[in-house]
Formats: structure tokens, C-alpha cells, sequence
């Protein structure tokens, strides 16, 4: 759905000095996937994301999205995408119902009062159609950009921080409205600053700081960063357990926890009986055994740290 | 055309609620209405005699523009509403020239410029909408104030033969025709403008010098180095729609997305 070659995009700005956005930037985003874009301010995920709607010209590099390319078939591009833009962008002075069919128009929607009518309804805000926007909260302002994203039907979506400034109660809305996009099998580009929310909702996640540091399935990244952990939760501890442990082929590291040992292996299914059976022989009361699982933001915060230092490095 | 009328109504739906807007497109014309009646209507028995003698406070260049007999009362009446012809043809300058350099920038301050670019609307196609969308009711503010003022004429019992030149080919011309063309030129131009800019009162400010032009033209006439004539108009007629054609070009050939996205300084 998304693909590009070495997307390049340098800004001038008035002293004559170059600002880099985005550098080489190469990856594939399948069709019915929900990619996350991930990356820390500044990164240059929206100058990507403007770059990706044919918003703006990349400097070089190429890029194909729908099926069209970029720089070519750029009419193509903006009526096969739907964009919700940082931010909402609304008219405030008219009635949401006016806002939507004004893009409803503009993207050539045959039936707009359909269209109008549903997405006004499957995201709650069918009551306050008439209403001027200007008195809508943060979060109906989010749901109703969303609407108008979503007006044209488009096949492939870019969200840029969906849930960003929403209550709890609205970010879970839209949340489960992005899982109901994704059970309809179109594609989703998104950024967020949320990593539980990119960990719940992204098949696959790009690390980005100017060029992709890191992409992959959220379990295949925790894997590759940390390896794979397995914490036993022991009644009492011996600490002439611990290279016994160490000693089995396929554990790279022991360590100790009050009295949980993590291990770090590479297969835990194969292992684990082992090691099970190896502590109750030197006589330990095995209470409880459980993987150690990273969070995304650890992983964020790994990739994006060691991207950090290379910068400084080199 | 779907999407120039879609621009086109939004603008308007978004302008006519903001009542302010409302009342300065109509003050603005009653001034320009009722001055030049009140200007007549006291003017109206202040001489006697006819042109042949010449007439006093107006430049012996503008004679040529009465007919000849006609009373020196009437010629002085057709020089004074000569100089508020300028003003009638500022109408359709002043009035969008402010909702025009709003129009672009206005949209980039409130976000909601990227949502637009976003769709599949071409850049003719959001610079026509936005451009007639402020020139248009400007023009028909223009034309029904025009209509007003020969309404008022008659009330106030203005001679015959100064309506006749009211009516002739040289107000007609400027009313009907100059008129919407400069609307179109500073339109564009406050369009031009607003998406070069990236604040809303920088662009109304450079945007309202506008009128400078139609300024200097009234104190030549005044000073008598130009005479607003049937000649005269339909010159200025070409050149205006050489102009506008210039000022759609540039508009559409400078207008950068791009630009106009990520540039703040």
C-alpha cells in the first residue's frame, strides 16, 4: 500500500542552512496492516506523513502509495487517502454537519448525506450535527476530523496522534473505531506518542528519528532488543543455583531478584522444563514461572537512546 | 466547477455569520451613496450661466467632457460626481479585499488549510473559489449601490442632462465593466498576497494599499492631469483585464503548497 525508496526530504531555511527531516527513508507498509510510526518530536513523522498525502515534495527518493506515484499522480494520491492532520482543522463557525459535507464535497462523495449520516452516528456525534463546531470539546473536534477522514471512503488512512489530548474515555473510542477500520481491512499509517496504544493497536512499528532506526512486529522488536526473559518466582533462593542454571546450553545470562532468577534464553518452550526440573532436584519450591515481557516504551526508549548515541559518536 | 461552488459556499457560510462582516459591506456603500447626493443636493443652484464662459473651481481640461450649451451648474455637478465615480469603482476594492487576505493565511493560522490540501482540490480550482467567493458580492454590492445612488438622484431633482451623463457610456463602462475587473485584480492580488504571509493583519495591511492607485487617480482629476473620459475608461478597461489575466497567472504559478505548509518565519 505504502512503499517508498529512499525518501529524502531536506528543508532551506533563510540562512541558507539545511534542515534534515527526513533522511533515506525506506519501507514497505502492507495493505490491511496498521503500521505505527513512532519517534520523538521533531522526528519528522508529520513532514513524512505530509510528504506520503503529496502534501509536499520530497527532495529525493521515490514512493508509491495506493498504487500511485508520488510526485506523478499526486490527484490520485490525496482522493485514494484519507488524512487526519495533527491538528483537527475545523471551520468553528459551522455545524459540523456543515464541516464534513463541505470535504464530502470536495472529495466528490456521491452520497453525501450517507456518508455524513454514518460516520456521524458510529462515532456519536449525530445529536450535535447542527451544532457549531466552535462548541465542540477537544475530543468531539477529534472524532469529527476523524469523520471527515473517513467521508471518502478512502482504502488507506494516516492518523497522526489520533488520541492525542483526548480524556481516557474518548481515546478509548477512537481506539476501538481504529480496531473496527482495521476489521474492515484498510491500511493504517499512525503516529503516536502513545506506545501502549501503538503496542495494542500496530501489527507492525517503525522507530524513527530523521531516518527508521527500527521495524518490525512489536514481539519480533522485544525479541531482537532484548532477547527472551524467563522470571522464576522461587520460595527461597540459593545462589549456587545460579550457575548451575547459566550452564545450560542455550542461556546467555542469569540473574537474581530477591528470589526470582531471570533468565535470559533464546527458546524458552524447549528450556524451561530443564530448568524446572533442574531447581526441584536441587530442591527448590518452584512457585510461579512467567516471561519477562518489555514494554513498547522500553523498546522505544532503547532504539531511539542508542540512535542518540551513535548521533553523538560519530 | 463542484469544488469552486463548494469553496465558494463555504466561504460565504463562514463570512456572512460573522455579522461585523455584514455590517461593513453595507456601511461602507451607504457612505459611498449618500456623500455624493449630499454633495449634489447642495450644490445643486450654485451657478448660473453656461460652460461657453468657462466654469469656476473646475480645470478647464474636464469642459471637454460637458456638452457644449450645457448650463455651468450641470458641468459643475458632472465634474463633482466624476470624482466620486472613483469612489464607486473603490467599492469592489475595498469591500473584499480584507475577507480576500484573510482567506489563505486566515486558513493556516486556524489549521484548517492542511485538511483542505489534502483533498484532491486543485490549486485553480481553491484560488477560483476563494476569489470570486470575495469579488462576487463585492461586484453586486457595487452594481445595487450604483442602482441606489441613480434612485437617489432622481429624489433629489438632479438636472436631466447630469443623470443622462450618469447613465451615459462613461459611468456604465466604469460601474458594469472596470469595476468587477479591479474587484478581480485586488481579490487576487489580496490573495496573492495572504499566501505569501503568515500572519492574517500583515496581509490585510498590504493588501488595503490597494487603493492607492484609485487615490492618486482622484487627486490627478482634481489637479486636472487626467480626465476620467469614455476614452480614458475603455483603456483602462484593457489594461485591467490584462491585469487580472497577469494576477490568475501569478496567483496559481507562485501558490506553494508546500510553502505555504511549512513556512512560519
Amino acid at each position: 500500500m505504502i512503499e517508498t525508496n529512499q525518501l529524502t526530504k531536506i528543508f532551506k531555511i533563510k540562512n541558507g542552512e539545511d534542515i534534515a527531516a527526513v533522511v533515506d527513508l525506506t519501507l514497505n507498509v502492507l495493505a490491511g496492516e496498521v503500521f505505527g510510526f513512532l519517534g520523538p518530536n521533531g522526528a519528522g513523522k508529520t513532514t513524512t506523513i505530509r510528504m506520503l498525502t503529496s502534501l509536499i515534495g520530497p527532495t529525493s527518493g521515490s514512493a508509491r502509495v495506493c498504487g500511485y506515484d508520488l510526485g506523478v499522480d499526486d490527484q490520485h494520491i490525496r482522493r485514494s487517502v484519507g488524512v487526519l492532520t495533527e491538528s483537527p482543522g475545523m471551520y468553528e463557525r459551522l455545524s459540523a454537519a456543515k464541516n464534513l459535507s463541505i470535504y464530502a464535497n470536495l472529495y466528490d462523495v456521491d452520497d453525501v448525506e450517507g456518508q455524513l449520516s454514518k460516520y456521524l452516528k458510529m462515532l456519536g456525534l449525530w445529536s450535535r450535527r447542527d451544532d457549531p463546531v466552535g462548541s465542540f470539546s477537544k475530543g468531539m473536534r477529534q472524532k469529527l476530523a476523524i469523520c471527515r477522514a473517513l467521508l471518502h471512503e478512502p482504502r488507506l488512512l494516516f492518523l497522526d496522534e489520533p488520541t492525542s489530548g483526548l480524556d481516557p474515555e474518548a481515546a478509548k473510542l477512537v481506539r476501538s473505531f481504529i480496531e473496527e477500520l482495521r476489521s474492515q481491512g484498510r491500511t493504517i499509517f499512525m503516529c503516536t506518542h502513545n506506545l501502549n496504544e501503538a503496542d495494542s493497536l500496530c501489527d507492525r512499528i517503525g522507530i524513527f528519528r530523521t531516518s527508521l532506526i527500527a521495524i518490525d512486529t512489536p514481539s519480533n522488536l522485544r525479541r531482537k532488543l532484548f532477547g527472551r526473559k524467563v522470571v522464576f518466582h522461587l520460595r527461597a533462593l540459593d545462589p549456587a543455583w545460579l550457575p548451575q542454571v547459566e550452564a545450560l546450553a542455550g542461556v546467555h545470562e542469569v540473574t537474581r531478584v530477591d528470589d526470582k532468577l531471570v533468565v535470559a534464553l533464546d527458546d524458552p518452550e524447549t528450556l524451561n522444563p530443564h530448568i524446572i526440573r533442574m531447581l526441584v532436584t536441587a530442591g527448590a519450591d518452584v512457585k510461579f514461572v512467567g516471561e519477562l515481557r518489555h514494554s513498547l516504551e522500553d523498546i522505544y526508549f532503547q532504539t531511539v537512546g542508542q540512535s542518540r548515541d551513535e548521533v553523538k559518536g560519530s | 466547477m463542484k469544488h469552486i461552488r463548494t469553496i465558494i459556499d463555504k466561504e460565504w457560510t463562514e463570512v456572512f455569520q460573522n455579522r461585523m462582516v455584514l455590517f461593513t459591506m453595507i456601511l461602507v456603500p451607504l457612505v459611498f451613496i449618500i456623500l455624493p447626493l449630499v454633495t449634489l443636493y447642495f450644490t445643486g443652484q450654485s451657478m448660473d450661466g453656461d460652460v461657453a464662459g468657462g466654469v469656476a473651481d473646475v480645470p478647464a481640461e474636464f469642459l471637454s467632457v460637458c456638452e457644449p450649451g450645457m448650463a455651468a451648474n450641470d458641468c459643475m455637478q458632472i465634474y463633482l460626481v466624476n470624482m466620486y465615480l472613483l469612489m464607486f469603482m473603490m467599492l469592489p476594492v475595498i469591500i473584499p479585499v480584507t475577507i480576500a487576505a484573510y482567506s489563505i493565511v486566515g486558513e493556516k493560522a486556524t489549521h484548517s488549510l492542511e485538511p483542505l490540501l489534502a483533498t484532491p482540490i486543485t490549486t485553480f480550482e481553491l484560488l477560483a473559489g476563494k476569489s470570486l467567493a470575495a469579488a462576487l458580492p463585492a461586484i453586486l454590492v457595487g452594481w445595487i449601490s450604483f442602482g441606489i445612488f441613480l434612485l437617489g438622484l432622481s429624489l433629489i431633482g438632479v438636472s436631466g442632462a447630469v443623470i443622462r451623463y450618469i447613465v451615459g457610456p462613461t459611468w456604465l463602462l466604469s460601474v458594469l465593466v472596470a469595476s468587477p475587473l479591479m474587484a478581480i485584480a485586488a481579490v487576487n492580488f489580496a490573495l496573492f498576497v495572504s499566501s505569501r504571509v503568515n500572519d492574517p493583519r500583515v496581509a490585510e495591511q498590504i493588501s488595503v494599499l490597494l487603493v492607492i492607485p484609485l487615490l492618486a487617480a482622484l487627486f490627478a482629476q482634481l489637479a486636472g492631469v487626467i480626465v476620467i473620459d469614455f476614452f480614458l475608461m475603455l483603456s483602462f478597461i484593457g489594461a485591467m483585464v490584462l491585469v487580472d489575466i497577469g494576477m490568475i497567472y501569478l496567483g496559481v504559478t507562485i501558490f506553494q503548497r508546500e510553502n505555504i505548509l511549512t513556512r512560519w518565519k
